[in-house]
């Protein structure tokens, strides 16, 4: 039997200094590297996509089979762009492991790239996390300065050059054809696909675009092999992953698990929701991804059994709301986040947002109208699906599922303010009125 | 009434005073609405001031430029450092900025200030020498951020993207900032403030205006704003190894791994299991 926790992404995080290449290299850092350069690599992909690893940053799509989409007969370069522009709410996995261990990520870029016949890749990190972007910066010069990027990479004569681009604020450059254009100097909007990136990416031509996590778990793949991988998790989600826990829980934090432990055993290590409150609602990936209740406790947070609740596993950001919060509250806050957010080029998601927070607001405040439920279901109707990307899908999630589960609050937002039923104080982490007053 | 003190923060039905600027008095709620409720969007706010026509971009700034474009395959990838250069140097994005940036990548200054409009990083209008982000993104928000946010906008007596009179300090609520176990969140020129409640972010800005120097809870000493945007230009500033590897919350599983002995299991238990299986 698997342990419950599995660091491996997380295991140096509590080292001195683990930023540090030689502090990397005392843990075995870089050896996968040498082994992969020895490897063909159709060789490396095979692995990967033999190991079972799917994206981490929230689609769960194979990763070598996303590598194996890239047309090794077109004669224009290849790129790899890490996706390192983590924004969704929620979310907040890959800037502690950048800043913890740039070079797991970086070894694993080398490795990956070195994969699909690359010679340039990106880490496009957001702009508003600068001591991330200064230990990625510095990770990558160390890299260079000890043969493991630049040219005739450890006498093997492959060459790869990284570079370190800071976003400037825009979570739709999480969406991977808008960061493309965001990487080419323009307003970072989607494109559409067809062609997929992988064909005609970054600067039209064949490009991969991988999460952070999903890149630096490579080099303790080729380290230990697929088996290795594919003997932690479930049949179809293989492999450990990040939990992040965040919310009313009396000890948020980060938790590497094989996929498919549960929110409850989570929550059991962490000790719980705070003292004298209880879970009222949940995300299990994110802002984006519909919301559940304590009847999911045991839902195994894998990509299969939470879409078999009609959610997604997402970013397996498992934000926790007990029962002092406000769902109507919570979904207008999640809703101005998606219209500030929405990049304007698709009518759907654009204006649909705009109006949604219009209905939303006067429901917040008490004055919801007769058939505004309706009309938000409505919207979000026709916003699901006929949006542009998948930035207006996700602004759907919230409202449609906080209807399902609470509809009754929505009912109350046609006469009582948010903040009569919920005292916002109450909620907050220095709240003072006694527990359960 | 039990709601937050100093908290308008998303009540449509409360007046809503407009600042010179044109701009509803810095709530969040008044974003949309400047006057008698007439809604403008991010697509409306105030353009460039090209009244300002003073630049700091000197020919070093040039070469740093081009420095920053010959980096990439194709020049003009690199638009979004080289914004953050001129940001650097002018406190702001300038007309002179956008032009200088033009000329060098062989675009129009539609082009860039087009661009440069999209990004809410790129600011238009003068800052302070510190940048405070108070993440109020709906987790952020309901654990404290409104609160925190409220009562720095009553200390400082500015609003949503102002700056104090003396130039110090510029207050803007952001946008969920990948911090959400340290709920709730605030970014002092984009270094945490983990766990932050009203009275430390009021004592951190008061140290700031005081001139004292302030440490980031997971990250360097504070730097000014204009310093931190020329890292984020792709010229490190060499403060990489300030502050821990990680802190409390990031810890939480592996401690816990730790005492119980728990661990990945190891490369051979699996290859040998795999042989037992196979037989």
């Amino acid at each position: 039997m698997t342990d419950p926790l599995t660091p491996v992404l997380t295991a140096n995080w509590g080292d001195e200094r683990a930023w540090k290449l030689t502090n990397y290299e005392r843990r075995g850092g870089y050896q996968a590297l040498r082994s992969a350069l020895q490897m063909e690599p159709a060789d490396v992909v095979a692995l990967v996509k033999d190991s079972g690893l799917r994206g981490r940053g929230g689609a769960g799509f194979p990763t070598g089979m996303k590598w194996s989409f890239i047309p090794q007969d077109n004669p224009k370069p290849k790129y790899l762009v890490v996706n390192a522009d983590e924004s969704e709410p929620g979310t907040c996995k890959d800037i502690p492991l950048m800043m913890a261990s740039p070079h797991t990520l970086v070894e694993g870029v080398i490795i990956s790239a070195y994969a699909i016949r690359s010679n340039t890749a990106f880490i496009y990190v957001r702009g508003e996390v600068l001591h991330v972007v200064r230990r990625l910066q510095q990770a990558v010069r160390e890299a260079y300065s000890a043969g493991y990027a630049g040219k005739n990479i450890l006498d093997t004569g492959y060459d790869l050059e990284i570079i370190v681009h800071a976003g400037a604020g825009a979570y739709i450059c999480g969406e991977e054809t808008a960061l493309l254009d965001s990487l080419e100097g323009r307003r970072g909007q989607p494109r559409l696909r067809p062609p997929f990136p992988a064909v005609a990416g970054l600067y039209a031509s064949p490009t991969v675009i991988n999460n952070v996590e999903s890149i630096s778990s490579v080099p303790s793949i080729i380290s230990n092999g697929d088996d290795w991988f594919s003997s932690m998790g479930t049949e179809k989600s293989k492999g450990m992953t990040i939990y992040s826990l965040s919310g009313h829980v009396a000890n948020p934090g980060q938790f590497e698990a094989p996929l498919g432990i549960t929110l409850r055993e989570i929550l059991d290590l962490a000790g719980g929701i705070r003292e004298g409150h209880r879970l009222k609602f949940w995300t299990p990936g994110g802002s984006s991804t519909p919301m559940l209740t304590d009847e999911h406790l045991d839902v195994r947070l894998d990509y299969e059994s939470v879409a078999g609740v009609k959610s997604m596993l997402g970013t397996k950001a498992l934000q926790c709301f007990d029962e002092t919060t406000s769902v109507v509250r919570t979904v207008l806050r999640w809703t101005e986040f998606y219209k500030h957010e929405s990049c304007g080029k698709c009518t759907p998601c654009r204006e649909g947002t705009w109006w949604l927070v219009q209905i939303l607001k006067r429901m917040e405040a008490g004055h919801g109208e007769e058939g505004d439920i309706e009309k938000l279901l409505d919207l979000c109707d026709n916003i699901l699906g006929r949006a542009f990307c998948a930035l207006g899908d996700g602004a759907t999630s919230p409202i449609t599922s906080a209807i399902k589960y609470f509809r009754d609050e929505f009912e109350a937002a046609m006469h009582t303010p948010a903040w009569e039923l919920f005292p916002y104080e109450r909620s907050t982490i220095f709240v003072r009125e006694p527990v359960g007053a | 009434m039990s709601r937050p003190e100093g908290g308008s923060l998303s009540n449509p039905l409360e007046p809503l005073p407009a600042t010179p600027n044109g701009h509803a008095g810095g709530d969040i709620a008044s974003e949309e609405l400047v006057g008698h409720g007439h809604f403008v969007t991010h697509f409306d706010e105030p353009s460039l001031d090209y009244s300002i026509s003073e630049t700091k971009i000197t020919e070093t700034t040039l070469e740093e430029m081009r420095s920053i474009a010959a980096r990439y395959p194709q020049a003009r990838s690199a638009l979004l450092p080289m914004l953050h250069l001129v940001q650097s140097v002018e406190g702001r994005v300038t007309p002179a900025g956008i032009e200088a940036c033009a000329e060098i990548l062989g675009l129009t200054a539609a082009d860039v200030s087009g661009v440069a409009t999209f990004y809410t990083m790129y600011k238009r209008r003068p800052m302070g020498e510190y940048h405070v982000g108070v993440c109020t993104t709906a987790l952020c928000a309901i654990m404290g951020g409104d609160e925190v946010y409220a009562k720095l906008q009553d200390h400082l007596g500015i609003g949503n993207d102002e700056t104090t009179d003396d130039g110090k300090i510029t207050l803007e609520h952001v946008e969920c900032n990948a911090a959400c176990d340290f709920a709730p969140i605030m970014m002092i020129n984009w270094e945490f403030f983990d766990n932050t409640t009203p009275e430390k972010a009021i004592e951190v800005v008061d140290q700031l205006r005081a001139g004292a120097e302030v440490q980031s809870t997971r990250g360097a000493q504070v730097c000014a704003w204009k310093e931190a945007e020329r890292v984020l230009a792709g010229f490190p500033d060499g403060r990489a190894d300030e502050g821990p590897t990680a802190a409390g919350p990031s810890l939480l599983g592996l401690r816990i791994a730790e005492q119980r002995g728990w661990k990945a299991p190891d490369r051979e238990h699996v290859a040998d299991r795999k042989d037992e299986e196979a037989k």
